[in-house]
């Protein structure tokens, strides 16, 4: 089994490994709002592959990452929405 | 509905603004459209509304239709993204600097607002340009658009006058007053416009057009990062020259907070893919001018074409040798700015009006020579 160890998803703590993707993660704490739209909308990841962008998010205080083509790393703080002071956003209404 | 006035092949923004205006004239109008509407060449432009002085046929043309973007401004929705930002010529050297100096009087002679920078307060306008550059030239009545949600204002506005739009729909060939579909089936209308775009020149392939290839790319939101629309002064020689291939700095601040850059050309070309070579040398040339977008990050890059005149001028009229057919094409890299213009030029010389400005000089019957030969040889064959 690989070494477990912890990332944070807008301050809660999540179980991952080296294999999970910092999309898996996020979605793993449960949030499907990645980031906003201009206007206000939610998006969320959509192709997976690093074309889309629409799963970008905040990684280690570096916005805009693609979060379904980096690894998680022990101790990452990820960071999800329009929030750029690390707030973490409101639950969504949608899953 | 029954039988159209007008058939308009293509629902570019030049189709689109041809078919507003022919339907406020009163004529039923079938739009016809390979793809989607605006999906073509008006979703590769920068939609940079711009007065450009290489010529009087051109400055008339793009003087006139900005004036009938600033007049209609209003009305646009909100996703048009109407945003009067001004262009800012910048000037790297100091022969460009006199060139920006040629270019203000040249504006201020015909009454259009200009304003020479220097370097200091180039600086100031945009601080994010590199220092040392010798000055700029500022066009505050210059204007950025999203062209393909205006194109489908301008259609919408056709469809409540009893216009149709029909999309997913492929001409084959025109013939006499019919229009032939790739289905087989055949529409009829006394007048047909050709408004293609670098398509065009499949169904009448007498049309002097090339097509000349064009990268955009699309950054993260960076609100405030520049403020006008920025355009090297070198720009011209980039777009006026025939050279096979270049790139210049061209810039623009979207209402979302993006940037928008361009711009390549490329002659010879047909494929749509991503050339990463150019694309390379076009990102080059911005950061060249602004440093700072080493660190952005580029969200997107797509192709266009545009399609181009030996002249640099649209063709915009009936088309020598077809009793029915007139043309709206040829507009190269000023089709968004010159799309209205183009038609309330043609809607005027269908209805036998004088237009605003001498439509001369983007008559089709200039090349002449090219449809006779045309003609000649469909007669051999």
């Amino acid at each position: 089994m690989r070494e477990q160890f912890e990332v944070r998803v807008n301050r809660e703590a999540i179980t991952v490994d080296d294999t999970t993707t910092v999309a898996a993660a996020i979605l793993r704490a449960g949030v499907a709002g990645f980031r906003q739209s201009p206007d206000g909308h939610w998006r969320g990841p959509l192709c997976g592959m690093g074309i889309c962008a629409e799963c970008r998010a905040t990684i280690d205080g570096v916005p805009g990452q693609y979060t379904c083509q980096r690894w998680c790393r022990p101790g990452m703080q990820i960071v999800t929405g329009a929030a750029s002071d690390g707030e973490a956003p409101d639950e969504l209404e949608e899953r | 509905m029954s039988l159209p006035d007008a058939i308009i092949i293509g629902a570019g923004i030049v189709g689109a603004a041809c078919a507003e205006r022919l339907s406020a004239d009163g004529l039923r109008v079938l739009v016809l459209e390979a793809d989607v509407a605006g999906s073509g060449a008006t979703a590769a432009g920068m939609g940079h509304v711009v007065v450009m002085d290489d010529n009087e046929a051109e400055f008339a043309l793009t003087r006139y239709s900005s004036d009938l973007w600033r007049a209609r401004s209003a009305e646009l929705p909100q996703r048009a993204e109407w945003e009067p930002v001004g262009t800012l010529w910048v000037a790297s050297d100091a022969e460009e600097f006199e060139g920006a100096r040629r270019k203000l009087a040249f504006y201020r002679e015909r009454g259009l607002q200009a304003e020479l920078l220097d370097e200091q307060s180039l600086h100031e306008a945009e601080p994010q340009l590199r220092p040392g550059l010798a000055g700029g030239l500022l066009i505050p009545e210059d204007a950025v658009t999203y062209p393909p949600p205006v194109a489908a204002w301008l259609l919408r506005q056709m469809q409540e006058r009893g216009g149709e739009l029909r999309q997913s729909v492929r001409v084959q060939a025109i013939a006499g007053d019919m229009v032939v579909l790739a289905n087989g089936n055949q529409l009829q209308a006394p007048l047909i416009v050709l408004a293609a775009g670098a398509a065009s020149v499949g169904l009448i392939p007498a049309l002097p057009l090339q097509p000349r290839k064009g990268h955009l790319a699309i950054t993260d939101r960076v609100p405030g990062f520049v403020r006008h629309q920025l355009v090297e002064l070198g720009y011209l020689k980039s777009a006026h020259g025939s050279s096979l291939e270049s790139v210049a700095f061209n810039v623009q601040p979207r209402a979302t907070g993006q940037l928008l850059i361009g711009s390549s050309r490329q002659y010879g070309q047909t494929s749509a893919e991503i050339n990463h070579g150019i694309l390379s040398r076009m990102l080059q040339q911005a950061i060249g001018y602004l440093p700072g977008l080493a660190h952005l990050s580029i969200l997107r890059t797509w192709t266009g074409f545009r399609a181009a005149t030996p002249d640099k001028l649209p063709l915009i009229g009936p088309a020598p040798g077809h009793e029915h057919l007139w043309l709206a094409t040829g507009h190269e890299g000023l089709g968004i700015t010159t799309s209205l213009a183009t038609g309330q030029l043609l809607a005027d010389l269908v209805a036998g009006r004088p237009p605003a400005i001498d439509a001369a000089p983007y008559a089709p019957s200039r090349f002449a020579d090219s449809f006779r030969e045309e003609a000649a040889r469909a007669g051999t064959v």
